[in-house]
């Protein structure tokens, strides 16, 4: 394709694009995102492929690869357009039939359709799935739209026209105007609003300056930012000009966590793309503006996520945060004045833009406008990413959209916000998801995490769990965050094991109260909040490991025997082969019984066991 | 294909020691570990000090400083993987294999590594072998796993 070197070069070259694809009768969206690819989706593209070509349907049939929709559990995902047909768990053998059925002759292939698992119903469309309907998706709907590695795609669609917009019409204090009135605010975890930053950062004195694209998504439970990036690095991008525009940066960078190998390969390819049409480099649409980005990889540490480590990191240095009595915005990367924002709110520019403030300030409620990106995970029937108005109550994701407890056991406990965050218990369901609800609830929306605990989980443990995490990637640079979790999770460690004494639980409040007021960092900050919230709302949990020596969701090993109850065993030998430690005896249609000396209550046999035989006590 | 040689890394960084980390990144794509050798060498062209190079290499997690197994086995202990039970996976390798997260095992096949998120959190417990993706996994599902390699990797040693 040649450059474009003006808004109207842009305007055709959409106009082409559109028309050339009138050709084509239908289209099978296919999901490509890192979910649905762990579902064999590569084996089922390629099928489509080669039956399209057999059956000579590849000049009438669109096939698009695109990023994820949200829906993971259910990949592979394949909707059929026009007629919004959804199928389901896809395999490659089933593609023959998709072809010759329903784009040939527009039967529907009954036994890929979604079976709702609450009321049991056979679903047809995408549109009447509730796990969708009951979904406010203005980001993640555009990932079905588009081939993330196809920049034409995204013209197509009215891409790169924001940025048009501004570079023709709007006055780079208008931009930061529009995004303050907007209301939006970080999506990362700070929820700092994107405006004021700008503004503040445009004012900065320097002709230097920077923007960053903060994608080192570490929060354990979170996946919006891998979701936006693999499924529409464009949007990321446009959304990036703009800002760069605005606060006057010629040079942006993204950073992005390395484990997600499909997300760095996909905003490659986009930044690549973008250049040789001229979008990126020397005097864009013909305007003074010039900007280019570079993708840096993240090296794996927690810590990154947190401004000025990752612009030490960026800078080739040791992720450690510095103090931040001086702004970023005046003193950033390389010392620059510097603009750091987080995928999905970067994703949310080039709409604001385009549609304006009001457009955006529409959705949510006071202090927390527009939608959310939420990663709906753990025990319930469907998870997946999910997008809603801010302000949407817990209860609506968790049972209408998450169609409630997964494995019949009730639900407790929803965990937000990740590490920085905390668990909120099933009474606080009616609360709305935004800022400053869950903040004062003692939790946050941090980057988006929804993780739904039942009966299962035992709260000390995840108490555990978080400061094991978080001992683990303290960069150690500061005292409160390196030895405050040290010891909070000695103590919580105690009481795990039986030995805790009911006096450590005020110690644990003082101690989380003080790392909270004393650390560093935003993530030191907010380290001590997974303890503090689990012993709000789930005191007596604690109590009962200290007292009663006991954990009653049966995970604490210390406090729990395995024993086979006799009566359900069938003595089929399963367990037994299971153990890696040799910890069952008895032959095949013999007694099992567990050698409680080698046991190690790793759980495995219980997992295995068919018949519920293996008791926890 | 022809091996990438840490020169051709190399190339386009001499000299800016800020790419120190994509450098490394590159090195331990390629050679699975970054060797005393090899941050001696990217010290020099680099222009960073030798000690900056370990400090940035021990630092972060996507570094490992020991060569690993063959198969490298990476299980997922993110929050949602955990809740669903990641910690059985684990074990499972830790007893199969004998060895701890980190540690090769003594015919050098297979290294256990875990992870804080692998970003595929509605599909856990997530495992990875050598990159490609398992979801849904148990213990069971996982003995499979490290079975089929196994027996592969037999094969390979007798007609090797």
């Amino acid at each position: 394709m040649a450059k474009i070197h003006a808004i109207s070069d842009l305007e055709e070259l959409r106009e082409k694009i559109v028309d050339d694809r009138k050709q084509f009768e239908k289209t099978i969206i296919l999901c490509g995102g890192t979910g649905c690819k762990a579902s064999r989706a590569q084996a089922v593209i390629d099928a489509i492929e080669n039956e399209l070509a057999e059956q000579g349907m590849e000049k009438r049939v669109l096939m698009r690869t695109t990023g994820c929709h949200g829906f993971c559990e259910q990949g592979s995902l394949m909707v059929i357009e026009p007629g919004n047909i959804f199928y389901c768990h896809v395999l490659p053998e089933d593609i023959h039939e998709i072809i010759t059925k329903t784009i040939r002759e527009g039967e529907v292939v009954e036994r890929l359709l979604y079976t709702d698992p609450v009321s049991g119903k056979v679903i047809q469309t995408e549109a009447e799935i509730p796990f969708y309907k009951a979904q406010d998706r203005y980001l993640l709907a555009q990932n079905r739209q588009i081939d993330p590695c196809s920049i034409e795609d995204y013209i197509a669609i009215g891409g790169y026209s924001s940025i048009g917009k501004t570079l023709s019409d709007i006055s780079q204090k208008s931009v930061i105007r529009e995004i303050e009135n907007s209301g939006l605010r970080g999506r990362g975890g700070g929820g700092f609003p994107t405006g004021r930053k700008w503004a503040e950062c445009r004012e900065a004195p320097g002709d230097e300056k920077y923007v960053i694209c903060n994608a080192d998504e570490g929060d354990p439970g979170a996946y919006m930012d891998r979701c936006l990036l693999e499924g529409n690095p464009h949007l990321v991008l446009e959304g990036m000009m703009i800002g760069a525009w605005a606060i006057g940066a010629q040079q942006g960078y993204v950073y992005v966590r390395n484990e997600y190998p499909l997300a760095v390969k996909h905003i490659r390819v986009a930044v690549q793309q973008a250049r040789e049409l001229g979008l990126l480099g020397n005097n864009i649409l013909g305007s003074s503006f010039s900007f280019d980005v570079s993708i840096a990889r993240g090296g794996g540490a927690f810590v990154c996520g947190e401004s000025t480590a990752l612009m030490a990191s960026l800078e080739g240095k040791v992720g450690e945060p510095r103090p931040k009595d001086v702004h970023t915005v005046l003193e950033g990367l390389w010392n620059k004045p510097t603009t750091l924002n987080n995928v999905e709110t970067w994703a949310n520019v080039p709409s604001i833009i385009q549609n304006g403030a009001s457009w955006f300030g529409f959705k949510g409620v006071k202090g927390s406008k527009g939608t959310k990106i939420l990663a709906l995970t753990g025990h319930v029937k469907n998870t997946g990413l999910v997008e809603v108005e801010m302000g949407t109550p817990i209860k609506t994701v968790v049972f209408d959209i998450g169609g409630g407890a997964a494995n019949g056991k009730p639900i407790k406990a929803v965990q937000t916000g990740g590490p920085s965050g905390g668990c909120l218990p099933a009474d606080k369901f009616y609360l709305p998801v935004d800022f400053d609800s869950l903040a004062e609830a003692g939790s946050m929306v941090g980057s988006g995490g929804m993780v739904v605990m039942d009966e299962s989980t035992c709260m000390v443990d995840v108490a555990k769990y978080f400061l094991k995490f978080l001992q683990d990637e303290s960069c150690g640079k500061c005292v409160p965050c390196r030895l405050g979790i040290d010891r909070m999770l000695e103590i919580v460690t105690k009481i795990s094991e039986g030995r805790g004494v009911s006096e450590e639980i005020s110690l644990l409040e003082e101690l989380g109260a003080t790392v909270t007021q004393t650390a560093l960092c935003g993530l030191g900050k907010t380290a001590a909040n997974p303890v503090l919230s689990t012993l709000t709302y789930f005191r007596d949990e604690y109590e009962k490991h200290i007292n009663e020596k006991k954990c009653p969701a049966g995970v604490c090993h210390e406090l729990i025997t395995y024993m086979i109850d006799s009566e359900k065993c069938t003595y089929c030998g399963l367990c037994k082969k299971a153990c890696p430690h040799d910890a069952i005896t008895g032959e095949k249609k013999d007694i099992h019984a567990i050698v409680l000396d080698q046991c190690r209550k790793c759980g495995i046999c219980r997992s295995e066991c068919k018949f519920d035989a293996i008791q926890v006590n | 294909m022809p091996q990438t040689t840490l020169v051709s890394i190399l190339e386009g960084h001499r000299s800016q020691p800020h790419q120190l980390i994509e450098v490394l990144q590159d090195v331990q794509d390629q050679y699975g570990y970054i060797s005393e050798d090899s941050m001696r060498a990217i010290s020099s062209e680099l222009g960073a000090p030798l000690m900056e190079v370990y400090k940035v290499a021990s630092f972060y997690k996507a570094f490992s400083l020991k060569p690993r197994g063959k198969n490298v086995i990476t299980i997922c202990t993110g929050t949602a993987c955990h809740v669903r039970g990641a910690n059985l996976v684990l074990n499972q390798a830790v007893g199969q294999l004998g060895i701890e997260p980190g540690e090769v095992s003594d015919d050098g096949l297979f290294t256990i590594e875990h992870v804080n998120c692998l970003g595929a959190c509605a599909l856990g417990p997530v495992v990875t072998e050598n990159g490609s993706f398992h979801h849904h996994m148990n213990p069971g599902k996982l003995r499979k796993v490290i079975k089929t390699i196994n027996s592969s990797g037999t094969e390979e040693i007798s007609h090797g």
